[in-house]
């Protein structure tokens, strides 16, 4: 979050008090835009653009050990880096909160929506495969959450899945695509004063009272994550899901639009 | 490693059909990251790097702060996904600190910091995928997204790597050349006044051999500076352009 000014800040307010917000509704997305494939070095990769906010998202695959209470399945590796270039207030050093708190809610829609059949990432005893999702956060506007969610799920529609001969990992060369079973996707609102909108921008974050994530596939609820010291009513959550379902219906074309 | 050694040069050109005075090609856009002060967009190769600058701003915490100049600060960091290897551990670790130094010592002669005293200026480098000489790479974009800053500087560096493969000095060694090569010497310098700001070398070099690096070094200058001024000017002459 970054500090704005006061008469930014009272202007936002102001405005959503009347019910309007600067260049568009109140829950409209801003302009997103998603590449695949920027790092050919990398498994699978993509950059999402959401008004300011660019995000890259990059996997790559290793072979590794299993969680010793999941013997027969690989592993799902998220984590997020608000890298010090994507915005004044990011500190170098170990992972904040926010960050922390971005990898996990990415990581629970990922996960708990099946994106990946993790059993299929076994190999033979003690040996399975890693997939990790490294959300690298470059520019800073607001809804980090969505943008990320969407990244991650760009890149693992491009990812090309490792092959195992002799001990050796292959990476080039004629490569199967890692099977996605499912898409999952985020909506995230703000809460400032009485007034709830879509897609917070980074002045909008910067005097919400509450945020509230909602990641779902077509039938399911996937994940929620509600932020802040705000609160939001039973009714509001309630119309802001059937809201989720609506407009996830248009990021997930996003993801399924994209050519193979 | 010797003995499964690739043959680096086949029919007097290398494995990726460059002649050895021969660059990757290279792009750059300025100006890509809203929030920064400045900042850059760097493609060398296959090598990816993006560089932003923010401040000059207060210098955090207090007491690093200089009451004769402002304090640049650097940080270089490879992405866990940018190598075609397994993948890395995130942050800088004891060769990307080392880089981030040696970057930091070079903007520290180039940045008129006496103009700002008091705070500290950070420049941040972000290599997204890396195929050799990403340090090169680095400082090269950083320079731009200085520029792009508006932050006074005496000078707009360069860098590059030359390196030795076989009998030959080559310049810009990408990363199959940078594994097996005889040697490998990254370089920046001032191209008003011809002075080195950085050097590190690591192989083995004859005297003769070690000023052919440095002569090559200075003639890709040439090509990566004129690069630099590009990018600088690109955004201008598109709105310039907009009004004849």
């Amino acid at each position: 979050m970054q500090n704005i000014n006061s008469i930014k800040s009272a202007y936002i307010k102001e405005m959503l008090n009347n019910g309007v917000r600067s260049e568009r509704g109140l829950f409209d997305y801003r302009s997103i835009s998603v590449s695949r494939n920027i790092i050919p070095n990398a498994e699978g990769s993509a950059e999402v653009n959401l008004g300011s906010t660019k995000v890259l998202a990059g996997v790559k695959i290793d072979i590794d050990e299993p969680m010793p209470d999941k013997p027969n399945e690989g592993n799902l590796v998220m984590s997020a880096e608000l890298l010090p270039l994507a915005s004044a207030d990011y500190d170098t050093g170990p992972p904040s909160p926010e960050a922390i708190e971005l990898a996990r809610v990415v990581d629970r829609g990922i996960r708990a929506a099946n994106v990946i059949d993790t059993e299929s990432l076994f190999i033979s005893e003690g040996k399975v495969w890693s997939v990790f999702i490294d959300i690298y956060i470059m520019n800073y506007d607001g809804n980090l959450f969505d943008a990320s969610t969407l990244a991650a799920m760009a890149a693992l529609t491009s990812t090309r899945m490792p092959k195992y001969e002799d001990e050796k990992v292959i990476r080039e060369g004629k490569l199967e695509k890692l099977k996605i079973n499912n898409i999952v996707t985020s909506c995230t609102y703000a809460k400032i004063g009485n007034r709830i909108i879509l897609d917070p921008n980074g002045d909008e974050e910067s005097v919400m009272d509450s945020r509230l994530t909602i990641a779902n596939d077509e039938t399911y609820i996937r994940a929620m994550q509600k932020g802040l010291s705000g609160s939001f009513k039973e009714s509001e959550i309630n119309e802001l899901v059937d809201m989720t379902f609506e407009k996830s219906k248009d990021l997930r074309s996003i993801i399924n639009k994209l050519s193979d | 490693m010797e003995a499964n050694k690739p043959k680096l040069i086949v029919d007097g050109k290398r494995l990726d059909g460059r002649d050895f005075d021969e660059l990757r090609p290279i792009k750059i856009e300025a100006g890509v990251l809203k929030n920064a002060d400045g900042s850059a967009y760097l493609e060398w190769g296959k090598n990816k790097v993006f560089a932003a600058v923010y401040g000059p701003r207060e210098a955090l915490p207090k007491h690093t702060a200089d009451p004769e100049r402002a304090v640049i600060k650097c940080r270089y960091a490879m992405a866990p996904f940018s190598s075609l290897e397994e993948h890395g551990r995130s942050g800088p670790n004891r060769r990307a600190i080392e880089i981030s130094k040696v970057t930091k010592e070079v903007f520290e002669n180039v940045i008129m910091g006496e103009n700002f005293p008091g705070t500290e200026i950070s420049i941040f480098i972000e290599v997204v995928q890396s195929d050799g000489g990403t340090r090169a790479a680095g400082i090269t974009a950083a320079a731009v997204a200085l520029a792009t800053s508006g932050i006074p500087m005496r000078d707009l560096p360069f860098a590059v790597s030359a390196g030795k493969i076989g009998d030959h000095v080559v310049i810009d060694l990408n990363k199959i050349e940078d594994n097996y090569s005889d040697a490998d010497v990254p370089i920046a310098i001032s191209p008003r006044t011809g002075e080195i700001l950085l050097l590190q070398m690591d192989g083995s070099l004859t005297r003769e051999e070690f000023k052919e690096a440095v002569a090559k070094v200075k003639k890709a200058g040439q090509v990566i500076s004129k690069i630099q001024r590009e990018a600088l000017k690109a955004p201008y002459e598109k709105i310039s352009n907009k009004y004849k």
